[in-house]
């Protein structure tokens, strides 16, 4: 693949859940649990994907790696079409994307010794037999900081964090490109959820792994980031490098959710902003701009419940979709007026967010 | 390595000594029968003198209205019990828990279609199913009557099957071994199955008693075993008019079918343990730490 | 000075296991003053909710209260209490928020209902006046349309207002003190917000007093005035909210500190505290925390240390109160440093 291209290229990827009711299963309505999600991951990079529960952040993780099949849009990886690969052709790709999930106790098979689960990945791709997938099994379980004389014992013996790392070492099996960690540390202790995301982050360093980072905590995303995508109802809102994003988040929502945070300095009194109610059923989406009926922008108007405003670059690599933040670089109505108005034309110039931002979070990809 | 896990766990446990000592002891009786019965299971000894005696020195258990031993009875309808109820069981089993299994990881139509005709099945009285079933067929012998019990005790275990196996099918093991380029058949090999073996086993063994009761009233409707060869069930079944005052017609193969059952039960439950490598002994105190990052 | 609401006096509870008895609270000792929020921080294990299940004697068998504890409320011993009157207490007096809301509301009666009914047990309400409470509660709590929703069942609600209907219920006998174990870790970040500030908003006004248990040092930070940090069974640090972030003592508290991820910290990478909490059944001797500890010497292996008396109610249950010049050499701890070399 050529060095300007990114590794994986997702284009208006939507995936809806038909709702079915009664005896004969009509479909009375469709959830719309991701609705035209646009981004790539560089090589060696880290997107993070941030939105609260239900927004379809982890339905896009798995529409990715299509195991649930995408509605629509397209996802390229390593330039192959993965939506139009057959089974065999999946399966041979499925080998350089993987997957690292939320819950570490119902992401191990119970009856398989932690060797056995990291080996199988070596049976299926061939990778490795006999003794050599043995050496394999401990070299892995070495790399992801687990004694390696523990192969032989089961996943229950283990404690949260290291059953994480288990799942870590049996994505790395299959030597892949890129990993979708689904909120890899959400259900980890603080101490040990600190052991794990440096984990991650050495595995990267050491590999240059990119990541799909899926989480609905902002503090460590921040700490892992490159760049962040946050996500409200099946809609990236906002997507901006990670300090950019953190410095002058852009979108009311992505504001609310920033200040939500609790801060952990009990000294300092911040101005919270409190969303009122909750978020809407993604069955029955708002219309307009889908956080309308949440928003605390002063402007918001009727305008709002109109528009689905675009994602628009509101300043250089920074791009939030917002009818009432003027873009400062290209007006999202020149932007349409162009024929833009759906991102993957001019989505993301990376060469220009590289050159106009501080370098510190560029991918090294890119370079 | 799991292998050797399960067979020491096995051998470890003191449920498998008892139900392979009772089963194994019903088994050597069964094909010693010849051998060891006092009597011809079906020599009316003196139906005038013998009919209906209660238990005795030279009648252990007693005799029936027709004069005849109930041990030597039992010894030789212990045979037919025996092999139609294991028969019978480990049939269903497997055939059960492929349909659950089938179901349950493959959902939409085709669960859908696999659990009506559960459920339509379910909703005939297997007696009723049977015994037209045998008057289409005719002559039902043993082989037939085993396939004809063990093609009604399937439905239980294919709908627990299926049950475990939609929740193992939404695990995210499952879903990793999707992500790392598994099989289908694969996956259900070895993720699927080894998680839904054990409830199939345990409701299987508990299936036993019932099959071998069935077993009983098929004989009294002269279906299968006919007299005068004996089965438990038919020994029971020619006992029952008589139970107030001859309780031992009905007692001791009553006796033995529990006996039976609860062997079986107890070898299920320590199978189904052992096979969970859950109730391994947690790691020593003195293992810690695992971690070393 | 007037009596603590609360006293809880070297509360041993402990659970018979196949792998012998684990202690999960081993004498915790710690006072609860009237109006107060005091925080209850520390890991998966450490004990901090069967702390909270012990308060209002819902330990379940294979667990015990041992002897020669005691839970002073209100100036009585909870544990010398017939479970007759124990019902009076709980519900009436101190009131429970769990975690899950799901399953802490019955999903086959209303949550208008399940709100009468507590007013109709504790204050023997009639049906109609009870009725009318619960829409009363919901509407305190914030929830809109609250006489529509009383008639709603608990899988209408969204999961911050099933959390709000499991306050309202807390609150019906205006108790004086409210256990919430860990209220907003299953809520989302701006439904947690909502939640804390809620709570935070009642309990100002009705001067009810909160132990707040929760593993999330940002929520003790904003919601407390003191706190308390439980590792292995025990209080190993006990201090003012402001002291404890600026001063934290006890390198286990530090450690906590410095793995959490914070806004506004950039790339920085994570501390961590190698190792993982010892087992239950068998904690180690001398300190608890030793093996995980960068500081820890040789009599941390022997003396079980005591909770030092560091300046006025900051308690801290490490030897480098009585001599501080060892925190000047730390060294890889033995969890550390006991496994493979990093790969």
């Amino acid at each position: 693949m050529t060095h300007d291209q990114p590794l994986l290229v997702v284009r208006d990827l939507t995936k809806y859940f038909p709702i079915k009711r009664g005896v004969f299963g009509n479909i009375s309505g469709q959830v719309r649990a991701v609705d035209g999600v646009s981004f790539d991951v560089a090589a060696g990079e880290t997107l993070a994907l941030v939105g609260e529960s239900g927004c379809g952040k982890s339905t896009t993780g798995r529409a990715v790696l299509r195991l649930v099949e995408p509605t629509s849009g397209s996802v390229y990886f390593e330039g192959d079409d993965l939506l139009a690969l057959g089974a065999g052709d999946l399966r041979r790709v499925r080998r350089k994307m993987q997957i690292v999930f939320q819950d570490p106790f119902s992401s191990l098979n119970p009856r398989m010794s932690i060797g056995a689960i990291v080996r199988e990945g070596l049976t299926i791709h061939r990778l490795a037999e006999g003794s050599a997938a043995d050496a394999r099994v401990r070299q892995l379980l070495e790399e992801v900081g687990l004694r390696p004389e523990y192969a032989t014992r089961y996943p229950h013996e283990f404690s949260g964090g290291q059953r994480q790392r288990v799942g870590i070492a049996r994505a790395l099996s299959v030597e892949p490109r890129f990993i979708v960690c689904d909120e890899p540390v959400s259900a980890l202790d603080v101490s040990v959820q600190a052991q794990v995301v440096n984990l991650l982050q050495d595995l990267q360093r050491d590999r240059g792994l990119a990541y799909l980072f899926i989480a609905h905590d902002l503090s460590v995303v921040e700490h892992i980031a490159d760049r962040v995508a946050v996500m409200y109802l099946g809609h990236i809102v906002e997507h901006a490098p990670v300090d950019a994003l953190f410095s002058t988040p852009t979108m009311p929502y992505t504001q609310a959710l920033l200040s939500a945070v609790p801060a952990p300095d009990p000294g300092v009194k911040r101005e919270r902003i409190l969303l009122a109610g909750d978020v809407p059923s993604p069955a029955n989406p708002p219309s307009g701009c889908v956080f309308h009926p949440r928003c605390q922008h002063p402007a918001r108007d009727a305008a709002c419940a109109a528009i689905v405003p675009p994602l628009e670059e509101k300043a250089p690599g920074h791009w939030a979709a917002c009818i009432k933040q003027t873009p400062t670089a290209v007006s999202w109505e020149a932007q349409r007026a162009a024929g833009g108005a759906s991102p993957p034309e001019f989505y993301i110039p990376r060469a220009a967010l590289h050159r106009s931002l501080d370098t510190s979070h560029s991918s090294p990809a890119s370079e | 390595m799991p292998a050797i896990g399960v067979r020491h766990r096995l051998l470890r446990d003191r449920r498998v000594w008892i139900g392979l000592g009772v089963l194994a002891f019903m088994a050597v009786a069964a094909l010693t029968a010849p051998l060891i019965a006092p009597y011809k299971p079906d020599a009316q000894l003196d139906i005038v003198q013998l009919a209906g005696q209660a238990p005795s020195s030279a009648h252990w258990l007693g005799t029936d209205p027709f004069g005849r031993d109930v041990l030597s009875r039992m010894l030789f309808g212990s045979r037919v019990s025996l092999t139609i109820a294991l028969a019978a069981v480990a049939m269903a089993m497997t055939f059960g828990t492929l349909v659950g299994v089938i179901a349950g990881y493959f959902g939409g139509p085709v669960d859908s279609v696999l659990m009506r005709l559960v459920d339509a099945a379910f909703s005939i009285p297997p007696l009723l199913y049977i015994i037209v079933v045998a008057a289409l067929w005719g002559d039902v012998g043993i082989v037939a009557l085993t396939l004809l019990i063990a093609s009604v005790a399937w439905f239980g275990v294919s709908r627990l099957v299926r049950a475990k196996a939609l929740t193992v099918r939404d695990a995210d093991f499952v879903m990793a071994a999707r992500a790392l380029g598994m099989s289908s058949w694969r996956i259900v090999t070895r993720h699927v199955l080894p998680n839904v073996v054990g409830p199939a086993i345990v409701t299987s063994t508990l299936a036993i008693g019932n099959v071998i009761l069935l077993e009983a009233g098929l004989s009294y409707l002269g279906i299968g075993v006919r007299p005068p060869q004996a089965s438990w069930g038919s020994i029971i079944q020619d006992g029952a008019e008589r139970m107030s005052d001859q309780w031992w017609l009905t007692l001791f193969p009553g006796l033995a079918i529990l006996v039976t059952a609860f062997a079986c039960n107890a070898l299920g439950d320590a199978l189904r343990d052992a096979l969970d490598p859950r109730q391994l002994q947690p790691l020593r105190d003195d293992d810690t730490p695992l971690i070393t990052a | 000075m007037t009596p603590p609401l609360l006293e809880i006096e070297t509360l041993h509870t402990s659970f018979s296991t196949e792998a012998g008895i684990a202690r999960a609270v081993d004498g915790v000792s710690f006072q609860l003053h009237a109006g107060e929020t005091l925080g209850v921080v520390g890991e998966s294990g450490c004990g901090k909710s069967v702390t909270a299940l012990s308060i209002l004697r819902l330990v379940r068998p294979p667990g015990r209260i041992e002897a020669g504890s005691a839970i002073r409320f209100e100036g009585t011993n909870l544990l010398a209490l017939a479970e007759r009157d124990m019902q009076h207490v709980r519900g009436n007096r101190i009131a429970m928020v769990f975690q899950e809301p799901m399953t802490a509301l019955n999903p086959v009666f209303t949550v208008g209902d399940q709100i009468a009914e507590v007013a109709r047990i504790h204050a023997g309400a009639s049906r109609r006046s009870a009725a009318a409470k619960a829409v009363e509660m919901l509407a305190l709590v914030g929830i809109p349309d609250p006489a529509q929703r009383a008639t709603e069942y608990p899988h209408q609600l969204s999961g911050g207002m099933r959390q709000r209907v499991v306050i309202a219920m807390a609150l019906v006998m205006n108790p004086a003190l409210i256990i919430a174990d860990e209220p907003t870790t299953a809520l989302d970040v701006t439904i947690q917000a909502q939640i804390l500030e809620l709570l935070a908003d009642l309990t100002r006004r009705l001067g009810t007093s909160v132990l707040l248990i929760t593993h999330d040092l940002g929520v003790v930070a904003e919601n407390c005035s003191r706190v308390i940090v439980m590792y292995a069974g025990e209080v190993v640090e006990e201090s003012t909210t402001v002291e404890l972030f600026a001063h934290a003592h006890h390198p286990y508290t530090e450690g906590l500190l410095g793995a959490m991820p914070r806004v506004g910290r950039g790339a920085e990478r994570l501390a961590t505290i190698p190792g993982t909490v010892p087992a239950p059944t068998a904690w180690p001797v001398g300190c608890r925390f030793r093996e995980r500890c960068a500081f820890a010497w040789d009599r941390c292996a022997k003396d079980h240390p005591p909770l030092y008396q560091l300046g006025s109610g900051h308690q801290s249950r490490c030897h480098l109160a009585e001599e501080p010049n060892r925190r000047a050499h730390p060294h890889t701890p033995l969890a550390a440093a006991s496994g493979v070399a990093s790969a």
